[in-house]
């Protein structure tokens, strides 16, 4: 993926494309929200991470131009603000995602790799499958191999957002945030719990393993 | 007394006020009286020509001269003179008019000065007449003296600007004790207020029994500085509880880069190392998270976001979020929420402090077929209570209060999980709400209430 890196920290901005150099990205760093602006509008980003105080121009000036020009860009914002109206206000302005610092490299890294990968998927999906794992949203129900398998609403939501970013990492905050609309920080394994409970269901009596848990960061469906 | 420029000016607009309008109603009330007495001594003056016509048709000429000269013999008011052609005075009590009076017929236009004849101090005295002309050339002019009536008005101007006088020496006298009365007041809350911004929060303005502007003021006044101070002790707390709560991680922190660098210099304790830092480091930073958030909360500036929205979906997707630690625990988690109810809510905030219970109660709950009771229930039509209540060892009702302060821990060593902020999250929810949160004796156990005013609608 490329992306676009407005951070005026300098220090900040070199581990992040340090970081999304060794997962394979290419990264271009901008330390203002001018020149920021003027890379983003060439519009041949995946992704683009703002932080939301800028020298020259604010971050949220940045992404509302980009959309006034019809640049679609995803764009994650970075913010040390970080309470749930800067978030909301955050989005309103036409961000996809927010992060408040102090954030994780992990989460940073999951969160932007689902970003680059919604885009294009224009179409919402209606069935995904997965290494004989089918899930099939209308029809409400989940098979592996041909055998159905009954799961309770919420672990559907949760099989459901875990495979429409099959291949890729999702956090513990995008779950909760993504299948039970909470926006804090869980500081128990409530998260795990859920998960585990998931992947007893959709794993027992199946060879293969295909709910992995990435250690430090996340989990993931793959075959 | 120390007058401000303030005080001066609006005394003398006072006083000029109360001077215009003093000498406006004497003014008027002067000029009323004024045109009463003329009417009065023109009616007279109608009514005695009407008794001269009598004596005239009775007797004629000879007739009218003998009746005016019987009542110019009499003292009174009325005036008579009977004049020929070349002026000359032929009878009457008036010796002398002002010239010209005579050679116009009516109604003298306005009062005039004359002389009369059985007055020996030759003094001119201010009259009213009417001039009529008599068939054979004669002049009679019947009027009627003005002094009377002068004094009277006199009289009434004298009182008027005694009464008037009176009137603004007392209401100065007024003004002077109750605008002194009131600088006073104000002095003590300048005071009073110099005292408290000099740092000491505690004091408090004085409020009268009287509950007038001034008191009101105070009270208003009082309990900003309530706030204030509850603020003000809020920052200090955690500056305290920040130093303390978080050096020690700190130190840990410190520790184990140091143990690190000085130990075996082998990837695998490295990678250890930094790991552990790393679960130090986020705990650090949730605990700062929920500082800030307790202190925006306390501020008052998240809840613009409220929304009217069902309470009852909010505790169930807690329940259902946390059930399965629940279980794992085996803790079972009831909710009784039977009556839906609506409120203005951030739900997130809500769904957090609930959460924040359930965990405490988890917590403390014990294991094994421990029971972890949520309830929403309205009381009174007017407060909506979410509580959450365990059976288990409960909270010491000494130590109830101070358990919803922060960093508290009821262990000596502070190193038990969890940020302690748990609690005072809760209550800065529920005060940002404004509500209250109280805990109670759930006997055994703990019951944590979060109480909510519901509008009145």
């Amino acid at each position: 993926m490329k992306l676009l890196v407005i951070e005026d920290d300098r220090e900040a901005a070199s581990f992040i494309e340090k970081g999304f150099q060794e997962a394979g990205h290419t990264v271009h760093l901008s330390a203002d929200g001018e020149t920021g602006y003027l890379l983003g509008e060439s519009g041949s980003y995946d992704v683009m991470i703002i932080d939301r105080m800028l020298p020259r121009r604010d971050g949220l000036a940045v992404i509302s131009a980009l959309r006034a020009k019809g640049v679609e860009t995803p764009a994650l914002i970075l913010s040390a603000l970080g309470q749930v109206d800067d978030r909301i206000t955050g989005l309103k302005a036409g961000g996809d995602d927010y992060l408040s610092k102090p954030y994780s490299f992990a989460e940073l890294l999951a969160r932007v790799e689902v970003l680059g990968r919604r885009r294009g998927a224009n179409a919402p999906q209606t069935v995904f499958e997965t290494g004989g794992l089918k899930l099939d949203r209308l029809a409400n129900s989940v098979s592996r191999n041909g055998q159905n398998i009954i799961l309770q609403p919420r672990e559907f939501r949760l099989l459901e957002y875990l495979m429409a970013r099959s291949g890729q990492v999702v956090t513990r905050t995008m779950l909760l945030e993504g299948v039970w609309d909470l926006h804090f920080d869980p500081q128990t394994n409530i998260i795990d719990v859920h998960v585990s409970r998931l992947r007893s269901k959709i794993e027992t009596g199946f060879q293969s393993p295909i709910l992995h848990t990435v250690r430090g960061r996340g989990y993931m469906i793959k075959a | 007394m120390a007058l401000g420029s303030t005080a001066i000016r609006l005394s003398l607009l006072f006083l000029l006020l109360f001077f215009v309008t003093a000498t406006g109603l004497v003014l008027y009330v002067t000029s009323l009286s004024t045109q009463i007495i003329e009417t009065q001594a023109k009616n007279a003056i109608v009514q005695q020509i009407g008794s001269l016509e009598e004596a005239y048709d009775k007797a004629g000429i000879p007739g009218l001269m003998r009746f005016i000269d019987r009542q110019s013999r009499q003292p009174g008011a009325h005036l008579y003179l009977i004049a020929d052609q070349s002026g000359r005075l032929l009878t009457g009590n008036v010796s002398d008019v002002e010239p010209g009076i005579l050679d116009r017929s009516g109604w003298v236009a306005k009062s005039f000065y004359y002389s009369r004849f059985d007055d020996d101090s030759a003094g001119r005295y201010q009259a009213i007449a009417q001039v009529l002309r008599l068939p054979n050339g004669l002049t009679l002019l019947v009027g009627r003296d003005l002094g009377d009536y002068e004094r009277f008005g006199g009289v009434v101007k004298q009182a008027l600007i005694l009464a008037l006088g009176f009137m603004m020496l007392g209401a100065l006298l007024i003004w002077f004790f109750v605008g002194r009365r009131a600088l006073k007041r104000i002095d003590i809350v300048s005071n009073e207020s110099r005292r408290i911004i000099g740092g000491d929060l505690s004091r408090r303005l004085p409020v009268g029994t009287s509950g007038d502007e001034f008191d009101r003021l105070a009270v208003s006044l009082n309990g900003l500085l309530d706030r204030i101070e509850t603020l003000d002790n809020g920052v200090r707390d955690v500056s305290n509880n920040v130093a303390h709560d978080l050096k020690t991680p700190l130190a840990r922190l410190q520790a184990r880069t140091e143990n690190a660098l000085n130990g075996k210099k082998d990837a695998k304790h490295m990678q250890a190392a930094l790991q552990s830092n790393l679960l130090e480091i986020e705990a650090l930073i949730r605990t700062f998270s929920a500082i800030l958030t307790i202190s925006k909360l306390e501020a008052g500036s998240v809840l613009a976001n409220r929304e009217v929205m069902p309470i009852n979906p909010i505790l169930a997707d807690v329940v259902e979020l946390m059930e399965p630690a629940a279980e794992m625990q085996g803790v079972l988690l009831v909710l009784i929420a039977n009556e839906p109810v609506k409120l203005a809510v951030n739900r997130e905030l809500i769904a957090q402090a609930v959460l924040n219970l359930i965990e405490n109660a988890l917590y403390h709950a014990g294991r094994d077929n421990a029971e972890i009771e949520l309830a929403l229930h309205v009381s009174q039509n007017t407060i909506v209570e979410i509580s959450v209540a365990d059976k288990g060892v409960g909270i010491a009702e000494q130590f109830r209060r101070t358990a919803t302060e922060r960093f508290v821990r009821f262990d000596a060593s502070r190193s038990s999980k969890g940020t302690g902020l748990g609690l005072s999250l809760v209550k800065a929810i529920a005060e940002a709400h404004g509500g209250v949160f109280e805990l109670s004796d759930n006997e055994p156990g703990l019951k944590a209430i979060m109480k909510l005013p519901m509008p009145a609608d």
